[in-house]
């Protein structure tokens, strides 16, 4: 009876190694590329890790596909190179001999992408499945553009500035008219003092220098 | 600044705070844009070190020579463009004319591209930065085709700033956002001049001293970036050879002549504001030199950056060979580096060429890398802007760049906007109860309407028109005239008296010779080689069209038939008015003649005595 069963067994994974196999109509190959996005941090690749993405895929499955209970068992791997890359296929729970419709897969990898990738430490770039392209994230359009803003900043400035200079220098001309009609008559102390201009049109009453 | 009280009888003109604004006014408006976007484009590709011996040759006989000049006149005669002329003889009153509109046509399409730099810097304040990464296509399947074909900084740069049109032809519509910063350009500039001299000697002591300080850090930074002496060593290694193409001197001493700003009536405009007496002939020689030593000193950042650009795309080029060599043989992630690249090549084709072939590897060529250089808008919007994404905290040096390039424009338009400015009061068109900011006002309005054609999608087109023909022939026609206006119209004596009036000795043999027979000549030269090589060409432009089977290559169109009789009208217009008032004062001076007398002498001309003190 043992033998039966050993036979059984084996002839099982055989069969499933037949279901999958590079270039299966129905399966994916998978690239990961640790050392390039990892450097220093880059862990091993080995059995276990093969086994948690096995778990991962099937968690896909589960949650994004149709709700069956699928098992670590139902991914199979095979044709793993030291790249790391293989290939893998979905068999369905209810019979193993039956593999699940590729878009199924497509769409449960599409949808779980992220889970995947922060499982592994990696990204779209560096875990990839050949076939299945990445969903590009949708721009983050801010409200007001950020430009608008700096510009807005500047050109206040710029503005206000502008608005301040004309304004003080229309105030000075109207003090400078006032200061010329009181000076007609009287006394001036800071025009003739400061200025090295040599003026004969200005009456010079000032204190110090007597004419 | 000092200024007459209102009743005085003469009237002063506004003098500069102290020398060293002065100084740093004519620094300021001699570099510009083109000390950081030309001259390391020239020493690229005529040799590296070997460029600098034309230049320095055409430094020392023509340009100073020219500075010298109009410095001089300036100062003594102490008017713009316009009065200077008319006093030297009134046959040369068109050469003020001619001065005056040549600013106000390269004032309107360089302030576009300041507002192009505005654009830039107000962007670089986004992470990450807009010009980094492909926008995504309308139904967020891909990027965008346009964007995928050439590169982002090329997208940004085309679509989003210019968003530009196959041809000069299509002219667009208004791009609103280029409207926005080019009202922002010019109000800047206006709130600069709103003063007059006393607001742009302030200004310039951060406009001038700024890009200074910018290049210096950019030197340190770009000097610790790899690849940085690659760059370096591409561009000072000279190529001798180089020096027996007359097409090279021909470039150096054009770029000496348009890299000094003279010939615009600026220079002389600011001088005019100069005390009398005041050594105009150390202030040329120092102008002079620094201008150059600061065209130096940019291309060494300038080269390094570009240098550790050309390293990083050919470190990408040899990583996307890499993973394709690794994906298609499966061998372990990182086995090939881009050290042993060349091991693992030479290996896989002794063991396995055939599926060797079968791997699409692309060439990397460093040197190739390295060969491509740009000038202009392409090296500061592209180029460089590219550069910049790849080093660390990009948006940093992205506005430290922009402010930079800003300020080098910024205080060159002063000297633009002078040159227009100063010849207006002179002629003493404006009523008297007119502001001086009114006038000023009313300049940059009219200037910025006018300047509306750069910003409709066919802008750059047309500012490419203006920079090419606007902005060099008459140039150099207009020196031409000034060299043999002074020194056959003035008379060599009288100007040397001049001189010995304001700085105390007399030009020595050297000024003598080039200004009366060197510099002239040199200038006719160029002149004469430069109309001739623009003319053997059918005149044709480069186009960024999608829809071209080479694109993203630029599609080289010959310019249609009414845009070169625009050209022809922006080369002749300036330049018409210098045989305009010759003939005009001339048929005067005879009908006068006739009925009593009078003289072509410039001493009794009534129009400007009225600064002099003799």
């Amino acid at each position: 009876m043992l033998w039966k069963v050993l036979l059984l067994l084996g002839l099982s994974s055989a069969w499933a190694q037949k279901l999958c196999s590079p270039g299966a109509s129905d399966g994916y190959k998978v690239r990961l590329s640790i050392n390039s996005a990892l450097g220093d941090q880059a862990y091993v690749w080995n059995e276990n890790e093969m086994f948690l993405f096995r778990a991962t895929l099937a968690f896909a499955m589960r949650t994004y596909s149709d709700g069956q209970e699928y098992d670590v068992a139902n991914v199979v791997v095979c044709d793993e190179t030291p790249r790391v890359s293989f290939w893998f296929v979905v068999t369905s729970p209810l019979d193993a001999s039956l593999l699940v419709d590729k878009r199924r897969v497509e769409e449960a990898v599409r949808k779980s992408r992220s889970r995947i990738n922060s499982a592994f430490l990696l990204t779209d770039d560096t875990l990839e499945f050949i076939g299945i392209p990445p969903t590009l994230e949708a721009p983050v359009a801010p409200d007001t553009p950020p430009w608008l803003i700096a510009f807005g900043v500047v050109m206040g400035g710029v503005g206000a500035g502008i608005v301040v200079l004309l304004v003080s220098s229309v105030v000075q001309k109207i003090r400078k008219k006032r200061d010329g009609e009181e000076e007609t008559g009287g006394k001036t102390e800071n025009e003739a003092a400061s200025d090295a201009i040599y003026n004969m049109s200005f009456s010079d009453d000032e204190p110090v220098t007597q004419m | 600044i000092e200024t007459a009280p209102p009743d005085s009888g003469v009237e002063e003109r506004p003098k500069w705070d102290n020398k060293f604004q002065y100084l740093l006014t004519c620094i300021g408006f001699a570099v510009g844009l083109g000390n950081v976007w030309r001259f390391p484009y020239l020493c690229q590709i005529y040799g590296g070190g070997a460029f600098l011996i034309p230049y320095m040759i055409a430094l020392v006989f023509e340009g100073i020579p020219l500075l010298y000049l109009e410095l001089a006149i300036g100062q003594r005669l102490r008017m713009g463009s316009i009065g200077v002329w008319n006093s030297i003889s009134p046959l040369l009153g068109g050469l003020g004319i001619a001065s005056m509109l040549v600013s106000f046509l390269v004032g309107l399409f360089y302030n576009t591209i300041l507002a192009w730099v505005l654009w830039y810097f107000f962007h670089s304040f986004q992470n990450p930065l807009p010009w980094s990464q492909c926008p995504l296509n309308d139904n967020l399947t891909g990027f965008n085709v346009e964007c995928v074909k050439s590169t982002p900084s090329n997208y940004f740069w085309y679509r989003e700033t210019l968003n530009i049109t196959p041809d000069i032809e299509t002219n667009g519509s208004l791009n609103w956002w280029m409207v926005v910063c080019l009202a922002s350009a010019w109000s800047i500039l206006y709130i600069c001049f709103i003063k007059g001299i006393s607001s742009i000697g302030k200004a310039m002591y951060v406009t001038a001293t700024f890009p200074y300080l910018v290049l210096t850090i950019f030197l340190i930074r770009a000097l610790t970036l790899p690849g940085a002496a690659d760059g370096l060593l591409y561009l000072f290694t000279p190529d001798w050879e180089v020096l027996k193409n007359p097409q090279v001197w021909l470039d150096a001493a054009t770029q000496i002549f348009f890299s000094l700003s003279v010939a615009f009536g600026g220079l002389i405009a600011f001088s005019s504001y100069n005390a009398e007496k005041n050594n105009c002939e150390r202030d040329a020689v120092l102008v002079g030199v620094i201008n150059s030593a600061t065209s130096i000193y940019a291309s060494i950042p300038i080269f390094s950056i570009l240098g550790f650009k050309a390293n990083t795309a050919y470190n990408s080029c040899m990583k996307e060979n890499i993973l394709a060599l690794t994906n298609h043989f499966e061998f372990s992630d990182q086995n090939i580096t881009v050290d042993n690249y060349d091991h693992w090549v030479e290996y896989l084709n002794r063991t396995s060429s055939g599926e060797l072939t079968r791997v699409d590897l692309k060439p990397c060529d460093l040197q190739e890398f390295l060969d491509q250089s740009a000038s202009g808008t392409g090296l500061a919007f592209i180029v460089f802007t590219e550069a910049v994404v790849e080093m660390p905290g990009s948006q940093i040096w992205a506005i430290l760049f922009f402010i930079m390039l800003f300020s080098l424009g910024l205080s060159s338009m002063f000297g633009q906007i002078e040159g227009v400015l100063t010849p207006i009061n002179d002629l003493k068109v404006v009523p008297k109860w007119i502001p001086h900011e009114l006038v000023t006002g009313v300049v940059c309005l009219i200037s910025f309407l006018t300047a509306l054609i750069f910003t409709q999608g066919s802008g750059n087109y047309w500012v490419e028109v203006f920079n090419s023909y606007v902005g060099s022939v008459p140039l150099l026609i207009i020196a031409f005239f000034e060299l043999t206006g002074v020194a056959y119209g003035r008379g060599m004596k009288t100007f040397s008296e001049d001189i010995y009036f304001m700085t105390g000795k007399r030009p020595n043999i050297f000024w003598k010779a080039c200004w009366m027979v060197i510099s002239p000549l040199m200038l006719l030269v160029v002149l004469v080689a430069y109309v001739v090589i623009q003319a053997q060409k059918h005149p044709s432009y480069p186009t960024w069209n999608p829809a071209y089977d080479l694109f993203p290559k630029t599609e080289d169109k010959p310019y249609p038939d009414w845009v070169f009789a625009i050209i022809i009208l922006l080369c002749v217009l300036p330049v018409i008015s210098i045989p305009l008032v010759a003939i005009y004062r001339l048929i005067c001076s005879r009908i006068k003649k006739s009925g009593g007398h009078v003289d072509l002498n410039p001493n009794s001309n009534d129009q400007i005595n009225s600064n002099h003190r003799f």
